[in-house]
């Protein structure tokens, strides 16, 4: 059985530096996963890999078996897979309805339009006009979850999307997961925040030092197995 | 010679300069390339009209809507095989490779049409004129005008409407993640230097049919294409056409005094601006 997305063996340099030594990873259709880890484990690299942003080598990364590692983004893009990028990079010179219908250049059908990223999050509806940098960081958020499902992905890449907010907005925003799964998609979920990952994740992938070191169900998972993976040492939690 | 006369006609001037200069801020507009190969550009394309004008015999408007797609071709094409190796972190590659390109087309025009200033002939057009008052308005010039607003108002309807001004928008901000949009930022600045391009095909009309040109021509239009941008502020194509104005303006006011003065009270305009407002006249909000 062929996965949707598949990662095998991939590795990745930012010039002498490895920032990924053979990473595994596989993406079923329709699944939600969650990729932990500490700063500096290799989590956005990752990501940045499989969106094209880093070129790869093509056979390292398959998506319904075709290699797509050597493809620039848009071609990857054109494939299913979409990207919530790390720190949201919004356009600032477009507004929140510009940015959301950049995300529908590569024009893939589906059921994410204008309208139902409006009924996912009604903010955003009344904001349309604003420009996307006016808003608060919650809402900016939105919009860039809300842009990368205008391309109507089979594969939704999120990356750290909790990063730098309130956790009551980080809430909200983990609340439309639900619906965004409902459309069919498949989601990744890049986070170092593991709580909210292991509530929404049916398997969770953890990394360390550019490798996977851990994987499997949550309920599969001890807690000391997660910290050994994500520290590298055992931690003593205090009684 | 009033002085309302001199004023009218530095405007019509102006509309000149601000066609010689949108393709120019729409190309540093959206990938932030100085393209001093410009004015060459836009000699090249009179030369074009010229070819078709004096031996098919066309009228040079009709020359003009056979030689926009042509430039349009060439535009991307250059685009996608030189311009697009050279833009990266350093500004200086694409300065080298344009002004090479810059002495590659006047000593190809050389070589084709000589050192001989030629005009592109616009028949019973060329005196044609309309009594305003105390002005006389030429009507080449007056077209040359309304062609600029015509050009600037059909940019910003593409570059504010439409799908692909987004891309344009979206690409200048930020290109890797546009990338991750499913947008090629080498396309669609490909596509930007195809349209200024077109834009360029237009200033050559006017600048063909107004005075005489020679393949040496370029690096003064691109002076003044320069001077009208940076006058009216970098981003807003109607900064630029104000810009244009300005030193068309300048420069006729100028030659009222003194004939040797015309270049010279343009520049030293721009000077002025420039002391006064750093940024232009006009500068967008953002960034």
């Amino acid at each position: 059985m062929t996965a949707l997305l598949e990662t095998r063996g991939l590795t990745a340099f930012y010039g002498d530096f490895q920032a990924l030594f053979g990473v595994d990873i596989r993406v079923e259709a329709s699944e939600t996963i969650a990729i932990i880890g500490a700063n500096g484990a290799g989590k956005t690299t990752l990501m940045r890999a499989i969106s094209g942003v880093l070129k790869s080598a093509a056979d390292t990364i398959t998506c319904r078996g075709e290699a797509i590692g050597a493809l620039t983004a848009p071609d990857i893009l054109s494939r299913g897979v979409a990207m919530v990028p790390e720190g949201r990079r919004l356009f600032p010179s477009l507004t929140v309805e510009e940015n959301l219908l950049v995300g529908a250049y590569g024009k893939r059908r589906g059921v994410w339009t204008l309208d139902s990223v409006y009924t996912l999050f009604p903010i955003l509806k009344e904001r349309r006009n604003n420009p996307a940098t006016a808003l608060s960081g919650g809402q900016q958020q939105m919009v860039a979850i809300g842009r990368a499902l205008m391309a109507n992905p089979d594969v939704l890449l999120c990356d750290e999307i909790s990063l730098g907010l309130a956790p009551v907005v980080v809430r909200d925003i983990y609340a439309a997961f639900p619906r965004i799964r409902a459309s069919g998609a498949s989601i990744v979920i890049v986070e170092q925040d593991i709580g909210q990952a292991l509530k929404v994740a049916s398997r969770v992938y953890c990394m360390m030092e550019g490798r996977i070191t851990l994987s499997g169900r949550p309920d599969e998972l001890s807690r000391e197995n997660i910290h050994t993976a994500y520290f590298g040492a055992v931690r003593h939690e205090p009684h | 010679m009033s002085l309302i006369d001199t004023i009218v006609q530095g405007v019509l001037l102006g509309g000149l300069y601000a066609l010689f200069a949108a393709g120019l801020s729409l190309v540093f507009g959206i990938m932030r390339l100085v393209n001093l190969a410009h004015g060459d550009l836009i000699v090249l394309a009179a030369f074009l009209l010229l070819v078709l004008v004096s031996t098919l015999g066309l009228n040079p408007f009709l020359a003009a809507l056979l030689v926009a797609p042509v430039m349009f071709a060439l535009g991307y094409a250059l685009q996608e095989v030189l311009f697009n190796r050279t833009l990266g972190k350093d500004v200086l590659p694409p300065l080298l490779v344009t002004f090479g390109l810059s002495i590659v087309i006047q000593n190809g025009l050389l070589e084709g049409f000589s050192a001989d200033s030629r005009r592109i002939s616009t028949g019973a057009l060329e005196t044609a004129s309309m009594a305003a008052g105390p002005v006389t308005i030429g009507l080449m010039p007056l077209l040359a005008l309304l062609s600029a607003v015509a050009v600037i108002v059909g940019l910003n309807l593409l570059i504010y409407r439409t799908a692909l001004g987004r891309a344009f928008r979206a690409t200048s901000d930020d290109a890797v993640t546009a990338g991750l949009m499913g947008i090629h930022p080498r396309k669609i600045f490909a596509m930007a230097t195809g349209l200024a391009m077109v834009v360029v095909t237009i200033a050559a009309l006017y600048l063909g049919t107004r005075a005489n040109f020679d393949p040496t021509a370029g690096p003064a239009r691109l002076i003044y294409a320069f001077e009208a941008v940076i006058i009216g502020g970098l981003g807003s194509l109607w900064g630029t056409l104000a810009g244009g104005i300005i030193l068309g303006v300048a420069q006729t006011l100028g030659a009222a005094i003194n004939p040797e003065w015309q270049i010279l009270s343009g520049h030293l305009a721009f000077l002025a601006v420039l002391l006064v407002k750093p940024r232009g006249l006009f500068p967008r909000a953002v960034d």
